[in-house]
């Protein structure tokens, strides 16, 4: 299908919109009616037809407004994008990896013509047309991480690998939640994961990393995390937190349906070919709750979840202030019937919301 | 003076151990304060490292209490500064001429050891071949995640920027390349609205 591309903002009037299907696609992270930390991993090689998983880097109708929004917090804070000295090769590993999956997965949106290291690259959405030299950054306007990924949805960590340890040497991070590039950068991977409660302590990450250093070329994984936002920001990092904190508290039992969003990232992992780095891309999707509990199935589990969420998790993930509002409307969306297995909508199979009308005339 | 015992911390905060006597052709020695004492402490179990040692001391507060001591276990260079950035410039000059075998010790507050920690890296050395042990104040360096200016310093939480003006609450998250502890707003959500300042592990 032709993607139409939304006219959209993530900020100020909050224009953001997903359409019925982007609703219908979105990444719903919960294959039960309650939530734990897991490692949860699985090969990244497709999915079903027109879901978020079937290509490498999936492009959809928040495209060409998120790219607009990225050139935004750059231009306020290039901070938000750093390279280690070490790490250029890996950038243009990274670069080579995008362009190649985009034009065979969007030939239609994306041209990649190869003539030894001559490059001509392709960008009808974000109208770029441009020749370069391969490994040569002479002949790109700035390093070939930013280069590509001002074209590419979603934050990037480059992940360095010496030692049986990753390292973050290298990223693009300008819709992430509420973690600082700038601060982390350099740290390895416990170090930049060492404000995440409980999950230490269960194992997650040593048996994560374990994981990970053994994620070979042309074998990419990939899993979801979640947290949630108030307004469809996407830059909500600790950099601007002092601007967009005081969001948080304007939810009200009118608002909230439109206001409180799910926040959904889609982490895949690659490794990549000349550097040996790891590239770490964190999608990010965003759903309003009233677009959410369109799904029956959907609006029953996460009621389920963020009801029975520990108070830590809900501290961590910054909602514990809101969690009662939440419910508050959550709880009018499910009726305390089962839920089927899995991610999916299952809108075929699952029933629609039963009113408490039905409930009385059953 | 007894050693501060930091209680158990996040996976990015620093531990420091307690300086022991390393074989080297060389010894470079610097610490702030009552970092004074760790390197006497050392020098009780092998005085002879100091024959190879270059001592960089920044007294601070101490003034004088520990400037002799140090002088009489004979290093073979010793430095007194005002300030811990009057000495990079000699800090980086020792680093550059180093060669294979230098014994690299910190002691004091975390400021300083973190600050030469990261100036040892960067000629080469990685951290966890750099020996420190911490001394005196449990003061704090600490980023501004918003303005990114650095407060040194820091003894209560939360505390001002020196920049920006934000107040900031004080994390145990920890940039061993800033060498510095992130500072976050504590108002965002309520501006004004500010708990009393309590002083750092009171």
């Amino acid at each position: 299908m032709t993607i139409q591309f939304n006219t959209e903002t993530f900020r100020d009037d909050y224009s953001f919109r997903n359409s019925d299907w982007a609703i219908k696609r979105f990444p719903f992270p919960f294959h039960e009616d309650s939530y734990m930390y897991s490692v949860n991993m699985e090969q990244h090689r497709g999915g079903p037809e027109g879901s978020v998983y079937e290509k490498r880097f999936d492009v959809d109708e928040h495209y060409v407004s998120e790219m607009q929004d990225r050139a935004i917090v750059l231009a306020d804070d290039p901070l938000r994008c750093q390279s280690l000295p070490h790490m250029t090769l890996a950038g243009w590993d990274t670069l080579e990896l995008i362009m190649v999956s985009k034009s065979e997965d969007y030939p239609d949106l994306f041209e990649l013509h190869r003539d030894g290291n001559r490059w001509r690259w392709i960008n009808k959405p974000m109208g770029i047309d441009h020749t370069f030299t391969f490994l040569d950054e002479t002949t790109l306007p700035c390093g070939p991480l930013e280069y590509i990924t001002r074209q590419a949805q979603g934050d990037y960590a480059v992940l360095d690998q010496r030692g049986d340890m990753l390292y973050m040497d290298a990223g693009m991070v300008t819709t992430q939640a509420d973690w600082s590039l700038d601060f982390d950068i350099g740290m390895d991977f416990f170090e930049w994961h060492a404000p995440v409660p409980l999950a230490h302590e269960m194992g997650i990450f040593k048996r994560a990393l374990k994981f990970l250093l053994n994620i070979q070329q042309g074998a990419p994984a990939r899993r979801l995390n979640w947290t949630m936002t108030v307004n469809p920001l996407l830059d909500t990092s600790p950099e601007n937190y002092h601007k967009w904190g005081i969001q948080k508290t304007s939810l009200t039992p009118e608002n909230i349906g439109a206001k409180q969003h799910l926040r959904v990232e889609l982490q895949t992992f690659y490794r990549l070919p000349r550097s040996n780095a790891l590239l770490f891309p964190i999608r990010c999707y965003l759903i309003a709750f009233q677009d959410l509990v369109r799904i029956p199935k959907w609006g029953r589990r996460l009621h389920r979840v963020v009801r029975d969420l520990p108070d830590e998790l809900a501290t961590y993930k910054g909602f514990i202030a809101n969690r009662p509002l939440m419910l508050d409307y959550l709880g009018r969306h499910d009726d305390g019937l089962p839920t089927s297995p899995g991610v999916w909508p299952d809108l075929d199979s699952e029933p629609p919301l039963q009113t408490q009308n039905d409930a009385r005339s059953r | 003076m007894t050693k501060f015992q930091f209680p158990e911390s996040i996976r990015s905060r620093p531990v420091y151990g307690t300086l022991e006597p390393r074989p080297g052709k060389a010894h470079l020695m610097i610490a702030d304060a009552e970092g004074a004492e760790a390197l006497l402490d050392l020098a009780t179990r092998e005085a002879r490292l100091f024959a190879q040692g270059h001592i960089i001391y920044i007294p601070k507060t101490t003034g004088e209490t520990y400037t002799q001591r140090l002088r009489d276990l004979g290093p073979a260079q010793f430095h007194v500064g005002p300030t811990y950035e009057a000495s990079v410039p000699r800090i980086r000059r020792v680093l550059s001429d180093a060669h294979m075998g230098l014994q690299v010790y910190l002691a004091g507050t975390e400021g300083l050891m973190g600050q030469a920690q990261n100036e040892a890296m960067q000629a080469g050395i990685p951290h966890s071949a750099i020996q420190t042990e911490h001394r005196g104040s449990v003061a704090r360096r600490m980023q501004c995640v918003h303005c990114k200016g650095i407060t040194e310093d820091v003894v209560t939480d939360p505390f001002v920027c020196s920049h920006c003006g934000l107040n900031l609450f004080v994390r145990d998250h920890y940039s061993r390349r800033l060498a510095a502890f992130q500072g976050v707003c504590i108002d965002a959500e309520d501006p004004g609205n500010l708990p009393d300042p309590v002083e750092l592990y009171t």
